[in-house]
């Protein structure tokens, strides 16, 4: 069953050719016996999950019908869960339980999801592989010794071995798009303010979106059909009407005018990675789509400015884990500075600290308008940038990443190496704007991504354009070896 | 050489909103410890801030009452320091583009003395918990019942040259926050606390001396002694070769004495940045139109209606405007017409302002639960003006109101005190009095015309104060002419 999408399973709950429970007890047995390997997930609850199935099933017998109901699914652990513990991958949070859930899990449970468990990631969603999580590394499920990507590495590397047929991520600066490039997935960052931000540990707050990742589209149409829609509690929450994102998934894509930016294919990218792109737009234009070439020509300053705005919101997110309400404590302090200094010294990784003091710095007197200020400034820029591409295109594609996975450990002492990953994502997050990444490739043995961007609140748009093309590829659909 | 002060005044108003500033816990007083702090303000990971729209619609009352400008896209920012008491490790507030920007109050400061305050700006804030450092030995508890408090700090320029000065301004915004409905005022519990950055300057010079910052004053009292202790360390320090450091100062109230709290150096970069969380705080012209008809008559638009239509002296009308509800008494008393027609105004303002305020303070109470209202001290007051009563009378008869419920009419008429106006009556008394003390009739009739207050004494006596005492004077001055 496990090699099913989600759509299927969800229409075989609903013909009545499965169970939830057995969905789940699938799923459970999988987990139990690959993720040992791979080290996907932080917390499973089989005795939680095994409810949930039962309880869909009576509801789905006594003639519920919701295309969500009683498919598995796992959470990032950045989404706070009641009754369990949400790490965030951190040592800070190592047995931190939360006396309520997030918007986006009580949203999911409302459709009827059966949660498995919760998903390994970066530490504070800081990391492009997954390997700053005080867990320890997610192998990613293509090649052992590759990363999965990052920070949500552990819902990509698990939907990848097919541990679930989706799992929630969350994207600040390509956390979703990037693992799902690097794992063979299809994921989605939706427009900033189209899914709440409540109960979601935050890391920048005006980047940080949650979003699906799935096999295909249509997988991840009707997860964030559930997910979307304004919150009371979240301020920064949109109130735009959410569309029927699976309605429109099957009508040609006949004239949809994608734009290609020159930027995207300049030095830095992988030349392989560029023909499988290449290769995919050439695809797109047999569906019927034009290719138009445009410019983005601030492009070169999304990862500086990424890299100023993200660590300058965490290092004010990040200053309530300060050992007195919750979280780690260090033994013993002998004052209030000593508590402080131990405790977030203690319990957050390296990376973490590397980015609470850039981030300071950064708003520090005497340096605000020289670094956020200017790096606000030149998000207005990027966000102009698409503004214009958009008055001729529908959506825009190119590259997700510059390269695909790269071996575990080969970027871990070179920083600025592991933050070039980001180099073609980051830009959506500091607009807004929607984006996704679907596979289009492989590159030795390891998939590779195409990114898609689109308008503010149009995500159907893109959704349908990848659905097109994956009616007529078949990449999303390759898995791994060694998970049967 | 001559000093002059230079104060400017950071004024702290608590809002009086039901729920916190960004969640919906209560902000009652007094709970006990850490009930009232809900996921949001004990900033738990994940919970995010949700403007509450009471604390919008007061500050925007706010700014309607001191005439200032509203900023239509005002920001909320962050300003980070860890400190136990603050569960974010940053206090949300407003920096760069507050709610309410520059206004003015006129303030009375003494008798006849009014002043324009300018005031900078005024903006929204969330309160921090409180740590509790004598509850248990050699450690810090920390109660969050207050984290999220709304507050509304209001900073004026350094307009004042007095301490003075300063409690008259801070008297003057302290009523006003209590007129509009914004803030209890209540002092002991913090609701309204004042901090005050002092400094001295050479009389006539244009630059500004070095200023302290004293913190946290709760009373108006502890703010005048603050300003006139620091005013004079400053000046001690200046005339004897030393010079003012930049520093937060707290007061001691005990030694009467300000302290060093913390220098320049040692003060935190509080890295003020937007808040993401929370998008720019917008408010609508037909939100302002709408606050704008739920205000009560403003304070110097009624005080000087008060002087103007109803003939009151500009300290009358200042005792009365002391409190909305004393002006609202005051309007009521003298909307009354007990005999067809009004009560005079100024009587009604002695009154309200002397016997009843004495009897309120005397009795702990506030006016809402004053035993005699409006319509019943009207009647007293009528009866006074009609002369069935003196004005000595008449507070033997508010006595009785207060403690009876009966009306005045009733007690005057029960206990027999109508005014006696009878001519013959008097006259008859004086004659008694007359008789029974030749010696100062011969002293008063040789020229000693003090005595006069003696024989209006002995017959008021006589009379059991009833005698009318227009009447008694004329008809005693005439008697004793007579010889």
């Amino acid at each position: 069953m496990y090699e099913k999408t989600l759509a299927e399973q969800s229409r075989m709950l609903a013909n009545g050719d499965c169970s939830s429970a057995e969905l789940t007890t699938h799923y459970l047995d999988r987990i139990a016996r690959l993720d040992k390997e791979l080290n996907t997930m932080v917390s499973v609850n089989a005795d939680v999950a095994m409810e949930a199935a039962k309880r869909a099933d009576e509801q789905r017998s006594s003639g519920t019908q919701k295309p969500l109901l009683g498919v598995p699914m796992v959470h990032k652990d950045i989404f706070c869960v009641a009754g369990g513990r949400t790490t965030c991958g951190s040592r800070m949070l190592e047995h931190f339980q939360a006396p309520y859930s997030a918007t986006v899990v009580n949203k999911l449970n409302d459709a009827g999801m059966v949660t498995l468990g919760k998903a390994n990631m970066d530490e504070f969603a800081m990391g492009s592989s997954n390997e700053n999580s005080y867990f320890g590394p997610v192998k990613n499920p293509w090649q052992h010794d590759c990363v999965p990507g990052g920070s949500s590495g552990g819902s990509a590397a698990l939907v990848a071995a097919r541990l679930a047929p989706m799992a929630t991520g969350t994207d600040t600066g390509g956390s979703i798009r990037q693992p799902a490039a690097f794992c063979g997935l299809t994921g989605i960052k939706p427009t900033y303010g189209r899914v709440s931000r409540y109960g979601m540990i935050a890391f920048a707050s005006s980047l940080d979106q949650a979003g699906p990742l799935a096999i295909s589209a249509e997988d991840c149409a009707m997860v964030l059909q559930a997910m979307a829609g304004f919150d009371e509690r979240d301020s920064t929450s949109s109130q735009q009407a959410v569309p029927d994102f699976s309605a429109s998934l099957n009508q040609p894509i006949e004239g949809l005018k994608i734009g290609v930016p020159e930027e995207y294919f300049s030095a830095g990218l992988d030349d392989a990675v560029a023909t499988h792109v290449r290769a995919a737009l050439a695809e797109f234009e047999k569906l019927g789509a034009k290719l138009v070439s445009i410019s983005l020509p601030n492009q070169g300053l999304c990862i500086p400015a990424y890299y100023v705005v993200a660590p300058a919101e965490a290092s004010s997110n990040l200053s309530r884990f300060d050992g007195v309400r919750f979280g780690y404590r260090c033994d013993n302090p002998v004052d209030l500075e000593d508590l402080y200094t131990r405790s977030r010294g203690e319990g957050f990784g390296a990376e973490v600290k590397r980015r609470i003091m850039i981030g300071t710095y950064a708003l520090s007197a005497g340096y605000y308008d020289a670094y956020y200020l200017k790096a606000q400034q030149v998000r207005r820029l990027i966000s102009n940038d698409f503004e214009n591409a958009f008055k001729e295109v529908d959506v825009i594609a190119g590259p997700t990443t510059p390269t695909p996975a790269f071996q575990t450990g080969a970027k871990t002492d070179d920083p600025v190496a592991m933050y070039l990953n980001d180099l073609f994502t980051v830009s959506a997050n500091l607009s807004g704007l929607p984006a996704m990444s679907l596979p289009c490739g492989e590159v030795n043995g390891l998939p590779v991504g195409l990114q898609m961007t689109g308008q503010y609140f149009d995500e159907a748009r893109l959704l349908h354009a990848a659905h097109r093309y994956q009616q007529v590829t078949d990449w999303h659909q390759r898995m791994p070896s060694g998970i049967e | 050489m001559s000093w002059e002060t230079v104060i400017g005044l950071e004024i702290h108003a608590q809002l009086a909103t039901r729920s916190k500033i960004f969640s919906g816990a209560s902000t009652a007083f007094g709970a006990e410890p850490n009930t009232q702090a809900c996921a949001v303000d004990l900033g738990l990971p994940g919970v995010l801030p949700v403007v509450n729209a009471d604390v919008v619609r007061m500050a925007v009352r706010f700014a309607l009452a001191t005439d200032a400008a509203i900023t239509q896209r005002s920001q909320f920012a962050r300003k980070n320091y860890f400190y136990p008491d603050l569960p974010k490790g940053y206090q949300i507030s407003q920096m760069a583009l507050p709610i309410v920007g520059e206004g003015a109050v006129t303030v009375t400061v003494s008798e006849g003395e009014e002043k324009t305050i300018n005031i900078t700006r005024a903006h929204l804030e969330e309160d921090a918990g409180k740590s509790v450092h004598d509850l248990f030995n050699g450690q810090t508890a920390i109660d969050l019942n207050r984290a999220g408090t709304p507050l509304l700090e209001i900073v004026s320029e350094p307009d004042m040259r007095s301490a003075a000065e300063a409690v008259a301004y801070a008297r003057h915004i302290h009523a006003l926050v209590r007129y509009i409905d914004i803030c209890d005022g209540n002092m002991q519990e913090g609701s309204f606390r004042c901090d005050a950055n002092v400094s001295v300057r050479p009389s006539g010079q244009s630059e500004f001396g070095t200023r302290a910052e004293i913190k946290n004053l709760n009373s108006f009292r502890f703010l005048e002694r603050a300003i006139l202790f620091e005013v004079e360390r400053q000046i001690d320090l200046l005339e004897s070769g030393h010079s003012v450091v930049q520093e937060t100062r707290l007061y001691d109230a005990d030694n009467d004495e300000t302290r060093s709290m913390r220098s320049k150096e040692e003060a935190n970069d509080y890295r003020y940045f937007p808040d993401p969380d929370l998008p720019p705080l917008v408010v609508e012209s037909s939100f302002i139109d709408e606050v704008r008809s739920t205000m009560p008559e403003l304070p110097k638009i009624r005080r000087a209606r008060f002087i103007e239509e109803h003939k009151l002296t500009p300290s009358d009308a200042d005792a009365l405007m002391s409190d909305r509800v004393n002006a609202e008494y005051f309007e009521s008393v003298i909307a009354q017409k007990p005999d067809n027609k009004s009560v005079s105004p100024k009587l009604a303002a002695n009154w309200i302002n002397g016997e009843l305020s004495g009897r309120l303070n005397k009795e702990n109470l506030s006016l809402q639960d004053s035993a005699v209202k409006p319509e019943r001290l009207a009647q007293l007051l009528a009866r006074i003006e009609d002369g069935t009563i003196s004005g000595k009378i008449a507070k033997q008869v508010f006595d009785e109101m207060w403690s009876s419920q009966a009306n005045a009419d009733d007690i005057i008429e029960s206990k027999g005190l109508k005014q006696i106006t009878d001519t013959s009556a008097i006259e008859a008394m004086i004659d008694d009095v007359i008789a029974a003390n030749p010696s100062q009739v011969a002293e008063y009739q040789g020229g000693k015309e003090k005595l006069l207050s003696f024989f209006v004494g002995a017959v008021m006596k006589a009379s059991k104060g009833k005698a009318n005492p227009g009447q008694l004077n004329q008809l005693l001055r005439d008697r004793l002419k007579k010889g």
